[in-house]
């Protein structure tokens, strides 16, 4: 039985990496040459896995769904990565960024492999910069940084609106060097659908060719995860559609411990859903909010007729408006942490005055910012009396250096001008900081294999600052699984090619036959999208931004009837055979109809309110924090792993009760 | 609004494609064009029917995964986006419209409008990269200064999403444009000097292998990319082909 041991090395924490690598096992380099390891998912932390696991001289074999790993959806990513180069001298370190990431993470996650982040966060800008990533740059030819919520220095650095997609690029063109001398195999167009043990190692995986159907064998001594969030058990969020759970899920079903479920983030600023055909939505970057107001008309009077299009939201006058952060919490104004700017959207709305059609809808007013700078810039070009007109044309041009990109992608999808109207706004599920429980060499519970990257929990507690999460994807693909997988391979030398002619991948790859087979052979009358949608709304309604024990409960039923009826009415067209993207898809519904009764029994266990996850049951009653989040540190300091047992709201809990010693618990204010 | 579609189908590689005509009905103009898909699809899993199968994945623009050719276009009749990104209110009730995959011999059809696109990838290892490996003892990155205009021109040409719009769009299927802007960036960079002779010999090669045709400067490709990649790309890699051949 695996037990929960974190590993995490004895002494100061800022010895305890050095000093644990100094230690650990190495392979010799001839003896790499015939270790195999299985990397499944190649975006920021699988795709830098894949590339320095390469060049150590291991055979990496890497899978992708998309049709090559540059598609994978950290390219998304806008708006930054944080690293502690100190660049801008405003004191800036190790520890500071390692004490911003526990205390964003509202004290849930594990202080030595935050520091390790920390500490290898300078070295990913060089890696990065080594390898042609153009970042920005100040006029001098140094690097350019900027600043993101929750932090009081300078650290992120950015390229254009893009950084996520020129990080990839950097990691798939080490990627690419790897593939052409013949050390990693890529697999694109491949799903993973289950691991294969061997005497309780991870020893390969079972996978599907998505163009030919053909259900392929691949073995290996190690075999890493990389598969990113569950943000889609919500059916709608930022994530691709593509974007799901299965592989992580699998590997949990076959005894990887699933940790923090309900820790997921809901980010507000994404752009509301206009129908009920929508299929994803667009987020639009925490940055705007350094400029943007964010209300709500005060009068139900004007929601209405706004609602009804008698009234534009540009009529209405100051004192009709409120400005509910900057009422509520005039510390921080704006740019209170995304949990809390996403709850006090929801409270608004939910109380009747969300301003479009569904009802979901605040506005993010860039009107006080264009007057600003407009005013400022009049006065440089020395203009002391400037016209209305004018100073709104010269506050137009900055915004619009800012956030051109943004305000563009807004216009083509709500057909809205935001330079001239506020825009609209709703929270959406974003990222999910729960995940695969690992070790402090980001090894699951099962010997063999990891998990790196979204998929797993470690870094960011219970939310997630902003431009940490390409940090830690690339941070452990590129400099920590590559040293702590050494340490476990070192007892692999003697192994041997691992044969897949066995009985256990014969009873896993029956297992994934007989799944397919029953898809294709059901003839439902459903499909794989009514589910998915609906399982979606139950856990939006139900399981979303704010929680209670009622509703979890009834969360957890059901979800499980869902799920009794998919099995039974689930319609897949098309063969087994072929290229088949509703097969696909009724495959990864399947799990996420499991995932989501696990997500809600966490979110049942956790009677306390930590960062992305609000419990209504667990608020201040009194004093100046009145009615925000209130956190038990006495009772839930640690992280619930879950074991699957069967049915997921059987799943045993198992608890790694998590110590600070070089970080005061306190209590997060932005009042 | 009602809409007639004439979509390609196609059973797989081996088999002959046609066009099919569909009918959807009720489509909201703010819709995306790929939801107008999904709508059309879920009505053909409702009938019993193969749903069209159709690349697609982060729907913002930026995984370079869609790849339709709507009405003789790639990524239809909009301009600086990306198949998802294009909503129904560029199209009036009763219009019909015209879907195809993207097509190029080196792009060859999977299924319906779902293309291969391994020639890209098969370039890309010829000598998309610089050889450096992650030693985590990197020189510091800003011990050598890049002037800004560099860094955002290399940027600029690094923003390609490998869509293959350019390839559909060219009459002579030339991957020009693409290969282009990858050689671009590493050569504005310093970091990309030491291999810039065999990398551009290497990709073009590749390139040529793969039976992608030549450019004749029509600049369809540069009107066509999302991305905004300006044929100065493709100018600046037959420079460094030349510095690189003679």
């Amino acid at each position: 039985m695996a037990t929960l041991d974190s590993k995490v090395p004895k002494g100061p924490i800022k010895d305890k990496w050095t000093t644990y690598k100094d230690k650990i096992n190495l392979v010799n380099p001839a003896n790499k040459r015939n270790i195999d390891i299985i990397v499944v998912g190649t975006g920021l932390a699988g795709g830098s896995a894949c590339a320095t696991l390469a060049e150590q001289g291991y055979n990496v074999k890497a899978f992708a769904y998309q049709d090559s790993p540059r598609r994978a959806h950290s390219i998304a990513a806008q708006g930054g990565i944080n690293a502690a180069k100190n660049y801008q001298g405003d004191g800036d370190s190790n520890y500071r960024l390692f004490y911003d990431t526990v205390k964003g993470g509202d004290y849930r996650s594990r202080e030595a492999n935050v520091y390790r982040l920390a500490e290898v966060s300078g070295n990913i800008i060089d890696q990065c910069v080594a390898q042609g990533v153009p970042f920005a740059r100040d006029y001098g030819g140094l690097l350019d940084n900027r600043s993101f919520g929750g932090v009081l220095v300078s650290r992120t650095f950015y390229a254009k609106g893009q950084t996520g997609q020129q990080l990839l690029l950097g990691a798939y063109s080490a990627m690419n060097r790897q593939i052409a001398r013949g050390k990693i195999t890529m697999y694109n167009r491949h799903e993973m659908l289950d691991v294969v043990k061997v005497d309780g190692k991870a020893r390969g995986i079972i996978a599907r060719d998505l163009i030919t159907g053909k259900i392929e064998r691949h073995s290996a001594h190690a075999v890493v995860i990389a598969t990113g969030g569950y943000g889609n058990v919500y059916f709608l969020s930022t994530n691709a559609m593509g974007s799901n759970a299965t592989a992580a899920w699998k590997i949990h079903k076959k005894g990887a411990f699933f940790a923090n479920p309900c820790f997921t983030q809901i980010h507000p600023t994404c752009i509301p859903r206009s129908g009920d055909y929508q299929s994803k939505l667009t987020l639009m970057s925490e940055s705007l909010r350094n400029d943007g107001r964010i209300w709500v008309p005060k009068n139900m009077d004007d929601v209405m007729a706004i609602r009804e299009g008698r009234k534009k939201p540009t009529e209405l006058t100051e004192d009709e408006r409120d400005y509910y952060l900057e009422r509520r919490y005039p510390a921080f104004g704006n740019l209170v942490p995304r949990d809390v700017a996403s709850r006090a959207a929801k409270e608004r709305c939910d109380a009747g005055y969300g301003i479009n059609a569904t009802g979901e809808a605040v506005y993010l007013d860039f009107k006080a910012a264009i007057n600003r700078y407009g005013t400022e810039q009049a006065l440089l070009h020395g203009d002391t009396n400037p016209s209305a007109a004018k100073i709104i044309e010269l506050g137009e041009q900055v915004i619009e250096a800012k956030y051109g990109n943004l305000f563009q992608m807004y216009e083509k999808i709500v057909d809205e001008n935001p330079y001239k109207t506020p825009m609209m706004i709703y929270p959406v599920t974003h990222y999910t900081m729960g995940g695969v429980w690992v070790d402090y060499n980001l090894m699951t519970t099962v010997d063999g294999l990891y998990c790196i990257g979204e998929a797993n929990f470690s870094d960011h507690g219970a939310n997630r600052l902003g431009a940490s999460a390409l940090m830690q994807g690339l941070a452990d693909g590129y400099f920590v699984l590559p040293y702590t997988i050494g340490d476990y391979l070192a007892n692999e030398i003697r192994t041997g090619e691992i044969p897949t002619d066995t009985k256990e991948f014969d009873a896993v790859e029956k297992e994934v036959q007989d799944r397919i087979d029953f898809f294709i052979n059901n003839k439902g009358t459903k499909s794989v999208d009514h589910f998915h949608k609906r399982l979606g709304k139950v856990m939006w309604d139900k399981v979303g931004m704010a929680r209670n024990e009622k509703h979890l409960k009834e969360a957890i039923a059901e979800i499980k009837e869902i799920r009794a009826e998919f099995w039974k009415d689930v319609k897949v067209p098309g063969n087994a055979n072929e290229m088949n993207t509703e097969l696909e898809k009724a495959g990864r519904v399947a799990d996420f109809l499991e995932l989501g009764e696990l997500f809600a029994l966490d979110a049942l266990n956790r009677n306390e309110s930590c960062g992305g996850h609000f419990r209504e049951e667990s608020v201040e009653l009194d004093g100046p924090q009145k009615g925000e989040a209130l956190r038990n540190d006495t009772d839930y300091k640690y992280v619930a792993a879950w074991e699957f047992k069967g049915e997921p709201s059987e799943a045993v809990l198992h608890k790694e009760e998590l110590e600070f010693n070089d970080i005061e618990l306190k209590t997060r204010s932005y009042k | 609004m009602d809409l007639t579609l004439k979509i390609w189908r196609q059973k797989d590689s081996n088999s002959k494609g046609q066009m099919v005509d569909y009918k959807v009905t009720e489509i909201s103009e703010h819709m995306s064009f790929l939801e107008m898909m999904d709508v059309l699809n879920e009505q053909l899993v409702n009938s019993g029917d193969e749903p069209v199968a159709f690349d697609h994945d982060c729907r913002e623009g930026i995984c370079g995964m869609c790849s339709m050719y709507i009405n003789g276009e790639a990524h239809g009749p909009d301009r600086g986006i990306t198949t998802c990104q294009l909503h129904m209110r560029m199209f009036k009730d009763g219009d019909t419209i015209t879907i195809e995959p993207f097509r190029a011999s080196a792009f060859p059809v999977i299924k319906d409008l779902v293309v291969d696109r391994e020639s890209f990838e098969r370039i890309q290892h010829a000598g998309g990269f610089i050889s450096v490996n992650t030693s985590g003892n990197t020189q510091d990155a800003n011990a050598l200064p890049i002037s800004k205009i560099a860094a955002d021109e290399a940027m600029d040409a690094a923003a390609c999403i490998g869509c293959g719009a350019c390839v559909a769009s060219c009459k002579n299927s030339s991957a020009m444009l693409f290969v282009g802007a990858k050689v671009s960036q590493y050569a504005l960079l310093p970091q990309g000097q030491i291999e810039a002779k065999e990398r551009v010999l290497n990709m073009v090669a590749q390139m040529d292998k793969e039976g992608f045709g030549n450019c004749t400067n029509t600049g369809a490709c540069e009107v066509e990319c999302p991305k905004g990649i300006s044929l100065e790309n493709i100018a600046r890699m037959n420079r460094e082909y030349l510095k690189a051949s003679i």
